[in-house]
This record gives C-alpha cells, sequence and structure tokens, in this order.
C-alpha cells in the first residue's frame, strides 16, 4: 500500500526552517483573521466553509499529467481568492492543510508553517495580484472571467512550487552538492502541468457560481467595472 | 430572507458536489505520485514497498509522520475494501472541513452595526453588505 503524500513530509527540511516558516504563517493567518473579518458576513461564513470543504475534496482527486508516472493536483489559491477573497481565501486552504496534516497524516505537523506559507500565502498572493489586475483589464465577460482564473491559477501553482524550492535552498535535509537547479527544474515543470489542470479545475468551477449565483464571486462584487456593466447584484446597487 | 434562504441552498448544493467528488470520484483518481513528491524522490531508486533503495534525492531523509491516526493516507484503519475506505474517508474529511472552516468562520464573522442592521431588517439583508463592500475593499487594496 503506497502513501499518499501531498504535502511536505516530516525530514525534508531541517527543524530551524520549519520554525521560521510556523512563526511566519501563523503571523500571516492571524493578520487574515484581522482583514478577513471585515469580509465575514452572515452570507461569506458558510460560503467560505464550503470553499474550504470543496477544496479539501478536490485535492483528493489527483490527475494525470503529460509526463509519465507523475500526477498532479488542485492546490486550491485561485479558486479560495476568486470566491471568497484573499484574507478569508488564505484561511480556507490554511484550514484545509491543518486538518490534512492533523487527522489524514499528509503533511507533516512540523511542516504545516512551511506547506501554509507556499499554498496559502504566497499561492494566494499571486492569484489574488493577478485577479485584480486582470479583471480590471480583461472584458467583463464569461470568457474574460474564465481567462482570469485559469491565468491566476496556473501562475499561482509555479509561484507556490518555487516557494519550496526556495525553502529547500534554506534548509534542505539531503546535500545535491550545493546545485538546486534540478530541483527547481522538475519543480517549475511539472507543476506548469499541473497548473494548467489547476487553470481548467478553477475556470470551471468560477464560471459555473458565476452562472448560478454571480452575488457569491467575491472578485466580482469586490473589483467592480470602471462601467457597471453586466454584473447582476441581488439588491446591492446604491 | 429569501436570499439567506438561498445562499444556504447554494451552500448545501455545493457541499452535496464536493461529498460526491471526494466519496466516489476520488477512487478514480491517478495514484502516481504528485508534482512535489515526484520531484522529491528524483535521483533515487525504489522497491515494491516505495523503501529507497539507493540514490541520492531530497526524499531520502524523510521520517514517519507524527500522528498518522486511523484517517492517515486517506484511508479507514482496517477497512479493506478499498473503494469504501478511500470514499468513507473523503466524506468525513469535506464534513470535518466545513465544519472546523463554517464554524470559525461563523464565530468571527463580522456583526458590528452593519450585520445587526441587516438581521433587523430582513428585507435589506441582502442589501447592506454589497453597500459596505466597496469601502472595506478600497482598504483592502492600498
Amino acid at each position: 500500500m503506497e502513501t499518499l503524500a501531498m504535502h511536505i513530509s516530516n525530514g525534508i527540511i531541517n527543524g530551524p526552517v520549519a520554525a521560521i516558516f510556523a512563526v511566519i504563517a501563523l503571523a500571516a493567518m492571524a493578520f487574515c483573521v484581522v482583514r478577513g473579518r471585515q469580509d465575514l458576513d452572515d452570507r461569506l461564513a458558510p460560503m467560505a466553509g464550503l470553499v474550504a470543504a470543496f477544496i479539501f475534496a478536490v485535492q483528493m482527486l489527483n490527475f494525470p499529467i503529460f509526463t509519465a508516472g507523475v500526477s498532479g493536483h488542485l492546490l486550491g489559491g485561485a479558486l479560495a481568492a476568486m470566491l471568497v477573497g484573499p484574507w478569508v481565501g488564505a484561511l480556507c486552504v490554511a484550514v484545509v492543510l491543518v486538518v490534512q496534516a492533523l487527522v489524514f497524516g499528509d503533511g507533516g505537523v512540523a511542516m504545516l508553517g512551511l506547506n501554509i506559507t507556499n499554498m496559502a500565502v504566497i499561492g494566494i498572493a499571486a492569484a489574488y495580484l493577478l485577479i485584480a489586475l486582470l479583471l480590471r483589464v480583461l472584458p467583463r465577460t464569461t470568457a474574460g472571467l474564465a481567462v482570469t482564473a485559469f491565468v491566476a491559477a496556473l501562475v499561482s501553482v509555479v509561484v507556490a512550487a518555487l516557494g519550496f524550492v526556495l525553502q529547500y535552498q534554506l534548509g534542505g535535509t539531503t546535500d545535491l552538492g550545493g546545485n538546486l537547479a534540478g530541483l527547481a527544474g522538475t519543480m517549475a515543470v511539472s507543476h506548469l502541468l499541473i497548473g494548467i489542470g489547476e487553470g481548467l479545475i478553477t475556470a470551471t468551477t468560477v464560471v459555473t457560481v458565476a452562472k448560478v449565483r454571480p452575488d457569491l464571486v467575491y472578485a466580482l462584487r469586490a473589483l467592480k467595472p470602471a462601467t457597471p456593466a453586466s454584473v447582476p447584484t441581488v439588491g446591492g446597487v446604491r | 430572507m429569501t436570499l439567506r434562504k438561498r445562499s444556504w441552498g447554494f451552500v448545501v448544493g455545493g457541499l452535496l458536489v464536493a461529498l460526491l467528488l471526494a466519496g466516489v470520484v476520488s477512487n478514480f483518481a491517478s495514484a502516481h505520485p504528485d508534482g512535489l513528491d515526484s520531484s522529491l524522490r528524483k535521483g533515487c531508486t525504489f522497491d515494491a514497498d516505495d523503501e529507497i533503495t539507493g540514490g541520492n534525492c531530497p526524499a531520502q531523509e524523510e521520517r514517519e509522520h507524527e500522528i498518522g491516526g486511523p484517517l492517515a493516507d486517506y484511508g479507514i484503519a482496517g477497512l479493506d475494501n478499498d473503494f469504501l475506505s478511500t470514499g468513507l474517508s473523503g466524506v468525513l474529511g469535506v464534513l470535518l472541513t466545513f465544519g472546523v472552516a463554517g464554524g470559525a468562520f461563523w464565530l468571527v464573522r463580522r456583526r458590528g452595526p452593519e450585520g445587526a442592521r441587516a438581521g433587523a431588517d430582513p428585507a435589506g439583508a441582502g442589501g447592506q453588505p454589497d453597500a459596505g463592500r466597496p469601502s472595506a475593499t478600497a482598504t483592502g487594496q492600498g
């Protein structure tokens, strides 16, 4: 029976570096609680719970990428940032990682700070910067929304993967001869391919939610266009 | 009030989709190591039990998980039926994640003046949070 490890396992990064990133992650999540509270109302709270549960579910669905013997799965950062915003979205991804580490033996508990930093902090930051940029420059159409979700998801996965390479540079436990180019290369290429899958899943999900309940897509509410075109808000127009 | 109800309807519907994905579709997921795991294993050779037999790779110092537990590796310990084991662990994970995340978000949610007004005036429940949002996000962008 093979083990299914999706996240950084114990022993991959040394203790001191893992501890430093635990502090970084804790500070970042505390900040997200403070900022996220401004977004969290009676409507967003259950939606955010759903987003976390949905990310947990889809992370179980490893899909093959076009490299022999390698699979990928959703990280969920761009999806969460799109649907519930960057602050609450980061908390959603962090909750998933905590549940996986504490209950499902996936990702060392001592490595939680590293995993949270990569996927909930770096991944979400990259995703939301791109979402904010693209939603302003692209046309306010379904295609524009889909492209935004796809690009933000793809880039966020690659950036999160490079976050791990940086962590390995700082505290990797195996001496790779001082040469991280090989690791950086395989991480970047495999996560570029995974990013395509992430982009397709994210775009499909976001477009579906936007069709059913556009008012539940945070990015469409928060990043209003200069000309309020076809964004239906339910009783929210002043 | 109707908006509130429809929001909950959406959440319940979404939860059912998540349960289906984690409970059933998860059994058709690829069993190959993911991008991170495969990158870490590159350079080492493995035997049939997935133990490292030689080489030099980032995964070679990997250690056991601190907790493990009955749901470790997305299965139910002692349940021989792989389909049920994976599916049930997925269902439990979705419910647990929803409970933990939804519960925590519900507890820390904003219940300031806006929230109180929205609660007291059901007809305006949908409008109030939206009206307050642009200013909140304007600071968020800064």
